[in-house]
């Protein structure tokens, strides 16, 4: 036990600085590609305030915001910010970035988590079934299926979707994470739930087909080694096999697998928020790009940075700790 | 007469070359002024004038999202081009570099894939100020990894073959035996990895597009056809959100097709079937 502890912590630490390194990487690349856009943001700031301005109150805006500083030195400046946990205020909301992500993060948490359990749960079973019955009729079509719906884009999916279940047969609402003319407060949590089936479950559907073949190759891998031979020789059934040798070998690959899908998850959340007017992270990006909000842009994409980056290690963590024969092989 | 699997396989490759050329071309021969419709008949649900049923503006929907496949399949084919010719210089740079490279190399493919796609071409798209060049750039910069991380396992696995070894032996420089013997075995890996790359880019094309980060709205590309559409979703109209998306999928499905016509074909270990 004690060896596996100094395993996880000696992970950890070498993970937290690639980690580090990637975030500063991230934040030093994010920070120049914004500066560099040719759209500039005190003009975009002065029409979202919709007054008429003087040179005089643009060059004192330009000078509070130190536009005309040097590139590094803005960035050093930035990065303090960001280090005391200022994000700075966002230009098309009027509220602190960090209030913002942190109140949208848990919107699109929910959406995400949802997602990420429902497509696991069914990639990793329809994989299962794949893989028992690999190559019969079952696994043909299931295979065929997991890959038209990777050519689908997430975006018309939802599409699809809104278009079916909210317009034709009025199941589900079109839109937004709660009726229309309720305050936020009031709306309650099955409201909410409600608001997000649609959502989560096209999200669901663009990464199951990833999970799902992962889990079919690699059940049938077990399946057609020597001990799953003699298991059967010894008479154990289809099922037994499957729970006895089956699970223990693909249930931490398949683990590994999800968590290291955080990128693709965020990425799939983006587009299926905007579909569906979901007010999370995904909908505040495409805004804040549309809308040249540059410290909304810059926090979300670190934020993203930093959702990817636990998701990773977390799979890291998995694959090197846990299972048991990488354990022994690194030795 | 009989064919085998293989002659199956390339005469079915021929012909999706085939389809995929046709709608290229007719896309691009098909003049602007067959789109501009009229408002006499806008918002008309499909029938035989209109096989795919007109917009809010009388634009006919069929020749809008033909013209728009042959934008995403220049998009497509351009940004997986440059990605191709990225992964191909990282990945040998990678493998025949030293530690120290090939280290960076890993460092840097981890921190393009430490930032969600979608948000890394977004941000792209605003660094350039919108437009097609932000678009090709950011698919470009976002697609090379993983064909990148396959170029230099090939190479290092090229490394370690003997014929690699006496060629050196009998005093062949690297730059020679890069060309002469492991570029023969790269090109193949690079035909298919691109040809699989390109239905990622159209779609990730589509989306950028979608969000309103691509191309200016008056391009016919499908992403712009289908936001369009998605303001008169509720309105009941159908056609115009769920025909062009549709066809974006079938010719995703029938790239991907070729591409793993192409992989059978080129295998030497499928040669025998």
């Amino acid at each position: 036990m004690k060896i596996i502890t100094n395993r996880i912590i000696k992970e950890i630490f070498t993970y937290s600085i690639k980690f580090i390194s990637l975030l500063l990487a991230v934040s030093v690349i994010t920070f120049a590609l914004v500066s560099a856009s040719p759209i500039d943001p005190v003009q975009q700031y002065i029409i979202g305030l919709g007054t008429a301005v003087s040179p005089e109150q643009r060059a004192e805006i330009e000078d509070y915001w130190g536009v005309n500083e040097p590139p590094a030195e803005r960035y050093f400046g930035w990065l303090s910010e960001v280090l005391h946990g200022n994000l700075g205020e966002s230009a098309l909301y009027r509220r602190p970035v960090a209030d913002i992500i942190g109140e949208r993060f848990l919107n699109s948490l929910a959406l995400m988590l949802c997602a990420w359990i429902l497509s696991g749960v069914t990639g990793f079973v329809l994989g299962c079934i794949m893989g028992m019955y690999r190559d019969r009729l079952p696994d043909r079509i299931l295979k065929r299926i997991c890959y038209i719906i990777s050519s689908v884009p997430t975006f018309w999916l939802g599409m699809v979707f809104l278009l079916v279940f909210s317009v034709w047969l009025k199941w589900f609402p079109i839109g937004f994470s709660a009726p229309i003319g309720m305050l936020s407060s009031d709306v309650t949590i099955r409201q909410k739930l409600y608001h997000l089936i649609l959502p989560a479950f096209t999200l669901s559907l663009m990464s199951f087909a990833n999970i799902a073949l992962h889990t079919r190759q690699k059940l049938s891998d077990v399946l057609s080694s020597d001990y799953v031979l003699y298991a059967k020789a010894r008479g154990e059934g289809k099922w037994t096999i499957l729970r006895r040798h089956g699970f223990r070998n693909i249930l931490i690959p398949a683990l590994t697998l999800q968590f290291a899908s955080f990128a693709e998850l965020f990425g799939g959340s983006v587009m299926a928020e905007n579909v569906f007017s979901y007010p999370g992270l995904g909908s505040a990006v495409a805004a804040a790009g549309l809308n040249s909000d540059v410290p909304l842009l810059l926090g979300v994409t670190l934020f993203s940075a930093l959702f990817v980056g636990v998701g990773n290690m977390i799979a890291n963590l998995l694959y090197g700790v846990i299972d048991p024969q990488i354990e022994n092989g690194g030795k | 007469m009989k064919l085998n699997l293989r002659k199956k396989t390339l005469v079915l490759t021929v012909i999706m070359a085939v389809i995929l050329t046709a709608i290229y071309i007719s896309g691009i021969i098909i003049p602007d002024e067959a789109a501009a419709g009229s408002f006499l008949d806008s918002n008309q649900p499909p029938s035989l004038v209109h096989p795919f049923g007109t917009d809010a503006l009388g634009r006919d929907l069929l020749i809008r999202t033909i013209k728009g496949l042959t934008v995403s399949m220049t998009i497509g084919f351009t940004a997986s081009v440059i990605s191709a010719v990225i992964a191909v210089f990282v990945g040998i740079a990678a493998a025949s570099g030293s530690k120290l490279a090939d280290a960076f190399v890993n460092w840097l493919i981890d921190l393009v894939m430490s930032v969600p796609h979608t948000i890394l071409v977004i941000l792209i798209s605003f660094a350039m100020g919108r437009g097609l060049k932000g678009l090709l750039i950011g698919i470009s910069a976002a697609h090379w990894c993983s064909l990148a991380r396959l170029i230099r396992g090939e190479v290092l696995q090229l490394r370690s073959e003997h014929y690699i070894a006496v060629s050196r032996k009998l005093g062949k420089s690297g730059g020679w035996i890069l060309v002469h013997h492991m570029l023969p075995h790269l090109v193949p890996q690079l035909v298919v990895g691109l040809v699989l790359m390109f239905p990622h880019a159209i779609l990730h094309e589509a989306s950028v597009s979608f969000l309103g980060f691509g191309l200016p709205p008056e391009q016919p590309a499908i992403g712009i056809i289908l936001s369009e559409s998605m303001r008169y979703i509720s309105a009941g109209m159908w056609w115009s959100a769920v025909l062009p998306g549709l066809t974006l999928v079938l010719l995703v499905l029938l790239i991907d097709k070729l591409g793993d016509c192409l992989k059978m074909i080129i295998d030497p270990y499928n040669s025998q079937n």
